[in-house]
């Protein structure tokens, strides 16, 4: 194995903003060519020495699949500089960060920028298989005849557009219902799923108003008159309190559930990018590295089961990599996909049964301190833009990390399709 | 250049003559006397031999076609008839073309202007490249003059009436594209298959299997002749205040030749030609025309002196000026980031880039994906974060020093060694502003004028201490942003600030006496400026021009010192348009002469009627004689860049080729004269500048005379 080490040098997000809200205006693309942009001004990083970037989205721009590429250039990197874009669900940013963090250590590229960004504003809204196959038709055709003939088929139930739902393919349950299942089959109480979701957005406005969030946010400038600056998360909210989170109706299910708005993610638009690079560089060109990648895994449960508990087997198998324990980290970012996902996934840590079924161990793999969880806030509060949130959460941990002088950070993301990402991270 | 030949002839195995033109030595061809000579041995040729089946006219080098006729042959011009005669040869050369025994059919790619436009108009068929640097125009009416080689005759024949009279009278150009729409090419092509395709479409009409259609005017527009004429005299007198005689001269030939015979209206044309070439007007604009060009040469710096490319653009202040620069900037591709110290004040500055451009696209000027990415190209900022590889730093803060100097002090501590700075100030001396800086030698002005997109001038402005290199990288960028650039000495408002606050200042003593504000205004139109001196105070900002006043009465005593009511219209309010309050009024639909400002001004509600004869005299020779200052103390370096300065930057009449050759054509004894009239009429300010009563008494001008 190589001895280089991969530093993460800086990161920046736009702000976070609900779906349909102030940054509708933007694509994911123009979300993720700001935060690149901004971004490389920060760090006055010479834009020719990026060897690579990565994006991650999840909802992908029909126009513009290859977000990354079309980012990276309207960022103003130079043509050069090869860009690609992934998709591990809400850890491709996780995975873009771990595309060039491989790269780096291969020594294929010397500096990179990863990240991801969503509109969840911007959705492409298809036509049904119907209409479709009579457009495509209709566009074939060879005469004026032909394509009237075509579109002379079209039915009034062809009109009826097809929207994507935030549902698993292969079992048609969507992430609240599955969040649901895995509440009521762990048990979790809807005051422990509150508390959590009161947590995160105490802590998000902490570090909002103490300036720690701000300083890894840049203002979006709002196209076509740009006289709005979106300069802060709209998300968060300071007045929450665990009687108003109690007020609040399930919604997957009336009758009988505990997973409501108040304790889920909301759809979310914004973009994330990371600036990561070798040890050797960031030190020769003056960078002071916030943290290092010490390793990462990715794990995959049957997505027929409980679908998020992804992290359960992520982080075990990124611990035993890093030769840690997960009493070692001094600080734990877990993504907040939902309460009930992420007080299931600590309880299977902390579950000797998990250990000995699912990881062939005696022991459990540890207790996670809510004292050191997700101290800036999470998803709930912040946000979800499924592409940018893995961006989001490594800027955040690095940053504490050295806010803290830690030295060792945790993080994890759970994924549709059943998987889980982990990273750790040194300094 | 007579030496070697300009055409390279090849003959393929079908019988097309392939003539490539190409003249050794320049960057661009151009059609100079020399090279019909050679051109009409061709055509005998072609006449005599049997073989050749058809010609393809092409050019040889990479982005021009044929940038039109040599202009120096055009100053050689003596007389009328002198011009008269070079325009009918030329119509003798293109007759054989257009009459040639096998079809000639030229191969465009690249610009093609003036004579060449005529050329392919003389031609059988026209093939263009789509690239974009294919463009084609007759720009002769910038130059005074009309097209002389047949443009005014042939191009209504072939694209009617409206189009033609466009192209001719604005002298705008076409892409390939929207020529072949008005019928001005026969077809468009890859640059790569230019060739093949002149060549076939020789072969098909020398064997008469290609026709091309040529409707000639549309019925419609012969029917609307008298309305299209008047309106479009109506447009040129309007847009030119009568001082240009070729437009109008152009609207007659197109209307004489179209209702008369070809060979009648190529007479007529040679004759408009003559007269114009030796006329007033268009001499003052071929020497504007030849000051832009030898400006780049004589640049302010030694040739071969290094000039830093501008990879990364910083602006500071995202008003008008910094927004606008930051505009131009984006447009010719470098990347920017802007600075200033509110979200609302950026953002307002990308709302003002993205409305030019949108603009653009509603007229088709630019695609959205353009539009697109020249808004990525500005990046917005709060503090100086992305400075660190800026090369050029342009600061467009409030004109106040103290400020200036901190933005000075915090952007050298934010850039490279390598940066070079620059101030965009319009009156405050640049040495004042870098007192105290780090690196001296990388200080300078950079003087544009509002609205930054549309002014062409780029006043640089150096001290003692600039460095040479600060200068050309300097310049060089203000020629890649589209500018003319001038390059002056430091001091109080430079050249430009300086001369306009004399005239201004003068302006507004006339409104002190009892001038009527728009009677001032229509004076000085009248005379030639865009617009009247009232209606620039109203736009530039009262306050603003206060300042300036204040600046230069300052340094210059007396002689600029500002009449006292001026004080009294500030106090009121009254800021300018920006203000909705100034000398005229801004409520809604028509900008009318606010009577009210009246009450603030000697003698009140009752104006004089002066004669706009005098007021044009004080005006002008207080801006010629502070022009001629200029030159004196060295803040000019030639009277050509005081020309082009004051024409490009200040609007002062080009009809009149600028101050300088105004002065000459004058005289300096009937100047000197001149100002000694109004200093007794009117004071010490008007005392002549030493450097005239010199020139008046030995008899010279301020231009060299020409050869």
């Amino acid at each position: 194995m190589t001895n280089r080490r991969v530093a993460i040098v800086a990161g920046c997000r736009t702000p976070f903003a609900r779906s349909g809200t102030v940054l509708r205006e933007l694509t994911a693309v123009g979300l993720a060519r700001v935060a690149i942009r901004e971004l490389v001004e920060r760090t006055e990083v010479d834009p020719a020495s990026i060897g690579t970037v990565v994006m991650g989205q999840v909802v992908p721009s029909v126009k513009a699949p290859n977000l990354g590429r079309e980012a990276a250039l309207g960022a103003g990197l130079p043509t050069s500089v090869p860009a690609h874009t992934v998709n591990r669900a809400c850890a491709s940013a996780n995975q873009a960060i771990a595309d060039v963090a491989s790269a780096i250590l291969l020594g294929h590229v010397e500096a990179g920028i990863a990240g991801g960004a969503e509109s969840l504003s911007d959705v492409p809204i298809l036509h049904s298989r119907g209409m479709a196959r009579i457009l495509v038709e209709a566009q074939r055709a060879k005469s004026l005849g032909g394509r009237l003939s075509a579109l002379a088929k079209v039915r009034p139930r062809d009109l009826v557009p097809d929207a994507p739902a935030i549902a698993e393919p292969s079992t048609g349950l969507t992430m609240g219902q599955s969040a649901e299942k895995m509440a009521k089959e762990n048990g979790i109480s809807r005051e422990e799923q509150d508390e959590i979701a009161f947590a995160s957005h105490r802590n998000a406005w902490a570090a909002t108003e103490d300036g720690r969030l701000p300083a890894e946010t840049c203002a979006v400038f709002v196209p076509p008159a740009y006289d709005t600056a979106v300069a802060t998360d709209n998300l968060l909210r300071k007045d929450t309190s665990l009687e108003a989170l109690a007020a609040l109706p399930p919604v997957f299910d009336r009758r009988y559930g505990t997973v409501t708005a108040g304790n889920s993610s909301p759809l979310t638009d914004g973009g994330a990018a990371v600036l990561l690079m070798s040890e050797e560089r960031a030190k020769a060109d003056g960078y002071a590295p916030l943290a290092y990648v010490r390793t990462w895994a990715v794990a995959a449960v049957d997505p027929g089961g409980q679908l998020l508990m992804g992290p359960g087997l992520a982080i075990p198998k990124a611990l035993e990599r890093a030769g840690l324990q997960l009493s070692d980290m001094d600080l734990v970012e877990m993504h907040e996909a939902f309460a009930a996902q992420v007080a299931s996934n600590i309880q299977a840590l902390e579950s000797e049964a998990w250990a000995r079924e699912k990881l062939g161990r005696s022991s459990p793999v540890g207790r996670v301190d809510r004292d050191r969880l997700n101290v800036c806030g999470g998803s709930i509060a912040l946000g979800h833009p499924f592409g940018a949130t893995g961006a989001r959460i490594t800027t955040t941990l690095a940053n504490e990390m050295t806010r803290r002088d830690a030295k060792f950070g945790l993080l994890s993301v759970c994924a549709q399709g059943g998987m889980g990402f982990a990273m750790v991270l040194e300094r | 250049m007579s030496e070697a030949s300009a055409f390279t002839r090849e003959t393929d195995a079908e019988g097309i003559l392939v003539l490539t033109l190409d003249v050794p030595g320049e960057k661009v061809n151009t059609l100079g006397r020399g090279l019909i000579a050679e051109f009409e041995g061709i055509l005998d040729e072609v006449q005599e031999d049997e073989a050749i089946r058809a010609v393809v006219i092409r050019s040889g080098k990479p982005d021009s076609f044929i940038a039109g006729a040599d202009i120096k042959d055009f100053t050689r011009i003596r007389s009328a008839q002198e011009g008269e005669a070079l325009s009918r040869a030329g119509h003798a050369t293109l007759d054989r073309v257009e009459g040639c025994r096998v079809p000639v059919v030229a191969a465009i790619h690249g610009t093609c202007l003036g004579g060449g436009t005529e050329l392919a108009l003389a031609c059988r068929y026209r093939v263009a490249s789509d690239d974009p640097k294919t463009a084609l125009g007759l720009p002769e009416v910038m130059l005074g003059l009309v097209p002389g080689a047949g443009g005014t005759q042939r191009l209504p024949r072939l694209v009617g009436l409206a189009t033609a009279l466009d192209l001719i009278l604005t002298g705008r150009t076409l892409v390939a594209p929207r020529a072949l729409k008005a019928g001005l090419v026969d077809e468009v092509c890859p640059a790569s298959l230019l060739l093949a395709v002149a060549k076939q479409a020789a072969l098909g009409l020398a064997a008469g299997r290609l026709r091309p259609r040529r409707p000639g005017i549309p019925l419609r527009e012969r029917l609307l002749r008298p309305i299209v004429f008047s309106k479009a005299k109506a447009s040129v007198l309007q847009k030119t205040g009568g001082h240009y005689p070729a437009p109008l001269a152009a609207v007659d030939l197109v209307r004489g030749g179209t209702a008369t015979s070809q060979a009648e209206g190529l007479r007529l044309e040679a004759q408009a030609f003559g007269r114009l070439a030796a006329g007033p007007v268009s001499r003052s604009l071929v020497s504007v025309f030849f000051a832009t060009q030898e400006i780049k040469k004589d640049a302010g710096y030694p040739e071969g002196t290094k000039a830093a490319e501008i990879g990364k653009l910083g602006v500071i202040g995202a008003g008008l000026m910094g927004a606008g620069i930051a505009g131009v900037a984006a447009d010719a591709g470098v990347a920017v980031r802007m600075k200033d110290s509110s979200s609302a004040a950026l953002g307002r500055g990308l709302g003002y880039v993205h409305g030019i451009w949108d603009l653009r696209v509603k007229r088709r000027r630019l695609t959205r994906l353009e539009l697109r990415q020249r808004m990525d190209r500005v990046s917005p900022t709060l503090d100086y974060s992305g400075f660190r590889r800026a090369d050029l730093v342009i600061e467009a803060v409030f004109e106040d020093l103290d400020l200036k100097r901190r933005v000075l002090a915090e952007t050298e501590a934010a850039t490279s060694d390598a940066c070079v700075f620059a101030s965009n100030t319009s009156s405050i001396p640049i040495g004042e502003i870098a007192q105290g800086s780090r690196r001296p030698a990388h200080v300078l002005g950079m003087h544009f004028f509002s609205p930054v997109h549309k002014m062409p001038l780029l006043e640089i402005v150096v001290t003692p201490d600039t460095a040479l290199e600060a200068i050309a990288t300097a310049a060089t960028f203000g020629r890649r942003i589209g500018k003319h650039v001038i390059v002056v000495r430091d001091g109080p408002g430079f050249y430009t600030s300086r001369a306009l606050a004399a005239y201004m200042n003068e302006a507004t003593w006339l409104l002190e006496e009892g001038a009527s504000i728009d009677g001032l205004d229509r004076a000085m139109t009248a005379f030639g400026f865009p617009v009247g001196p009232v209606t620039l105070l109203d736009e530039v900002g009262i306050d603003v021009g206060a300042k300036v006043a204040k600046v230069m009465h300052h340094h210059f005593g007396d002689r600029m010192s500002p009449p006292p009511s001026m004080e009294r219209i500030l106090a009121d309010g009254r800021r300018g348009r920006k203000a909705g309050k100034g000398f005229y009024t801004y409520d809604g639909k028509e900008k009318r002469v606010d009577e009210s400002a009246y009450a603030l001004l000697p003698p009140g509600a009752g104006r004089l009627a002066l004669d706009p004869r005098d007021t044009q005299e004080r005006l002008a020779f207080a801006f010629l004689n502070e022009s001629i200052l200029c030159l004196q103390e060295g803040i000019l370096r030639s009277p050509r860049d005081g020309d082009v300065g004051a024409i490009f930057g200040l609007g002062f009449p080009p009809f009149l080729g600028g101050p300088f050759r105004h002065l000459d054509h004058l005289g300096a004894r009937f100047a000197l004269e001149t100002m000694e009239k109004l200093r007794a009429r009117h004071g010490e300010r008007f005392a002549p500048a030493p450097l005239l009563v010199d020139t008046a008494r030995e008899g010279r001008t301020f231009h060299a005379p020409r050869d």
